[in-house]
């Protein structure tokens, strides 16, 4: 089966800065892919050369087995924009109306997507009324029209409170088992942890890093952290025992690299009759995250 | 089809909502009333049907009115679509550039053409109600309504573009008042006073038939002049009006709505969100 979206090299350059620089990436039907990368590190920029509303200058692309931007193209993508905008005098209903007739579909069908996204109660109202957390459902409600083969999602989950957002990650699973794509972009890597099957890191143009969580937390290498809490009277003992720890809040602090992970066990086990308590901290997904970021010299 | 279809279902809808349904059709009404309560005193004598000259009076009326109108409708069209961030999703959508605009123009030609069909019904009543005679004017009538059509669908089309190429709605609509008072206001008094300083030379005779041509405003009123007869009414361009054929100006009527939406398409296909 052809993979849903291929870039090959690809490079986009605004007025001498380049934007994207060689960027390769395969979707295949039914993944879900999440973007991670900083205001300006050219996530934006990249969904809309695959959205093909911008040109790119060199290396090649390929959305649904079409060019980027033709009609067939255009046929099998969703998008949601970040910060979905629409006509204030327009009501939901009409506005989803609106958006089925262009790709063809029956418009009743409108109340029936506003319903699935939450919008119900309020698909009469005009859309000037509502709060951007609703705006953000209408523009929700506007990718699911049809049968899309690929989903642009830029920051979908800005402006949803948590609960929104795990019916949306919800929503996004039932769409991804039915063989869908779902490109999404973020710049917190804690926002799509579990929900997505592969993350992309992009910095300054470049994709600095691929891999599912699991992968890229072993490609990170981060240290990490030991908290051991002494039994009273065994300060002494320990701080000897280990002498690269340092005492923190009654407690005693220390790092190790993921290989000496198993060998630093066995040597607190060992004293386990001078510990109170102890607590392994795996390095977070803000680490992981802001290590690949600045390793591209951010 | 279907698309071009929605997109006017649904600017017109927004025009609705936005009053600009209410207020074309009412400046045209009120227009069209003080005009023909002016016109009623000083008629009678001149040999025409009453109908007639009311349409003569309506044709200087829609050269000011109509293409003020388009634009006021128009200027709005895609910078405002730039500057409420919607563009950029609609150009995601299966569909084309051109069916964008065409099914604006619709909804917005459908507003001008029941605007201007209000405005002029009601004139033409009054002057059928008091001239038995005045159904000989039914022709021209009929001729003043689809050639205003044309004009507000050329300046429709101006406006798109002037909207595509200013892609805010503040600059859009400076560039909107300056396309009127340049083509209606501003280039017959530039003719007028080269006319004037020319006397009667190579200007008046080859240039100046042509620049009146050129003009959309200037070739609707040398049509519907022409066509009626009724040139005694008019005064600036009645002599020239004699002078260039009708086929010339009917030419120019129906050639510049095709120009103005391919300007526009044009200009739309530089917007990149």
């Amino acid at each position: 089966m052809t993979p849903t979206l291929t870039l090959q090299c690809l490079t986009k350059t605004y007025a001498g800065q380049r934007a994207l620089s060689d960027v390769s990436l395969t979707v295949a039907a039914g993944e879900r892919v999440a973007l991670l990368g900083h205001n300006g590190a050219g996530k934006s920029t990249m969904m809309k050369i695959i959205l093909g509303l911008i040109p790119y200058d060199s290396g090649s692309l390929q959305v649904t087995g079409a060019t980027a931007g033709s009609p067939e193209a255009r046929r099998n993508v969703a998008y949601l924009p970040e910060n979905a905008a629409f006509h204030p005098a327009l009501t939901g209903l009409e506005q989803i109306r609106h958006y089925l007739a262009l790709r063809g579909e029956n418009p009743a069908l409108a109340m029936a997507l506003l319903e699935r996204v939450g919008l119900g109660h309020a698909a009469r109202r005009r859309i000037g009324t509502y709060s951007k957390g609703m705006r953000q459902r209408v523009g929700l409600a506007q990718t699911l029209i049809g049968k899309p083969r690929l989903l642009v999602l830029d920051e979908p989950t800005s402006g949803l409170d948590p609960v929104s957002r795990r019916d949306f990650y919800a929503l996004l699973d039932g769409l991804a088992s039915e063989g869908a794509s779902i490109l999404l972009s973020s710049h917190a890597l804690t926002e799509v942890e579990a929900r997505t099957d592969r993350i992309l890191i992009l910095s300054g143009g470049v994709l600095v890093a691929e891999g599912a969580l699991a992968d890229l937390r072993r490609k990170a290498d981060l240290p990490v952290a030991f908290q051991i809490t002494p039994k009273p009277g065994c300060e002494s003992d320990l701080a000897a025992a280990f002498p690269l720890a340092t005492p923190l809040s009654g407690c005693l602090s220390l790092w190790c690299r993921q290989d000496e992970k198993l060998p630093l066990m066995a040597r607190i086990t060992a004293l386990a009759d001078k510990i109170a308590d102890f607590e392994v901290q795996p390095p977070s997904l803000e680490d992981i995250y802001s290590h690949f970021s600045k390793r591209a010299g951010q | 089809m279907s698309r071009i279809l929605a997109t006017s279902g649904t600017e017109f809808r927004i025009a609705l909502r936005n009053r600009w349904v209410a207020i074309s059709i009412l400046l045209m009404a009120l227009f069209s009333v003080v005009l023909s309560a002016a016109g009623s005193s000083a008629t009678g004598t001149i040999g025409v049907d009453r109908l007639s000259v009311v349409v003569a009076s309506l044709t200087s009326l829609a050269v000011y009115l109509v293409p003020l109108v388009a634009l006021l409708m128009s200027f709005d069209a895609i910078a405002g679509e730039v500057e409420r961030g919607t563009l950029p999703l609609l150009l995601t959508y299966p569909v084309s550039r051109p069916e964008i605009l065409l099914g604006k123009l619709l909804a917005h030609l459908a507003i001008l053409t029941l605007a201007v069909a209000v405005g002029y019904g009601i004139a033409a009543a009054a002057a059928l109600l008091l001239d038995p005679e005045a159904a000989a004017g039914l022709p021209a009538l009929w001729r003043l309504l689809w050639s205003s059509v044309l004009l507000g669908a050329t300046f429709l089309g101006v406006g798109y573009a002037a909207s595509a190429l200013a892609r805010r709605p503040s600059g859009a609509a400076g560039l909107a008042i300056g396309i009127w008072l340049g083509l209606i206001v501003l280039y017959d008094l530039g003719l007028l006073a080269a006319v004037v300083a020319d006397d009667g030379g190579l200007f008046t005779t080859k240039v100046f038939p042509l620049a009146l041509l050129a003009n959309p405003a200037d070739a609707f009123r040398l049509y519907n002049l022409a066509a009626s007869q009724a040139t005694a009414a008019a005064a600036g361009v009645a002599g020239a009006a004699n002078t260039i054929p009708l086929w010339a100006s009917l030419a120019s009527i129906l050639l510049w709505p095709v120009a103005a939406l391919a300007l526009a398409t044009a200009a739309f296909r530089k917007v990149t969100p």
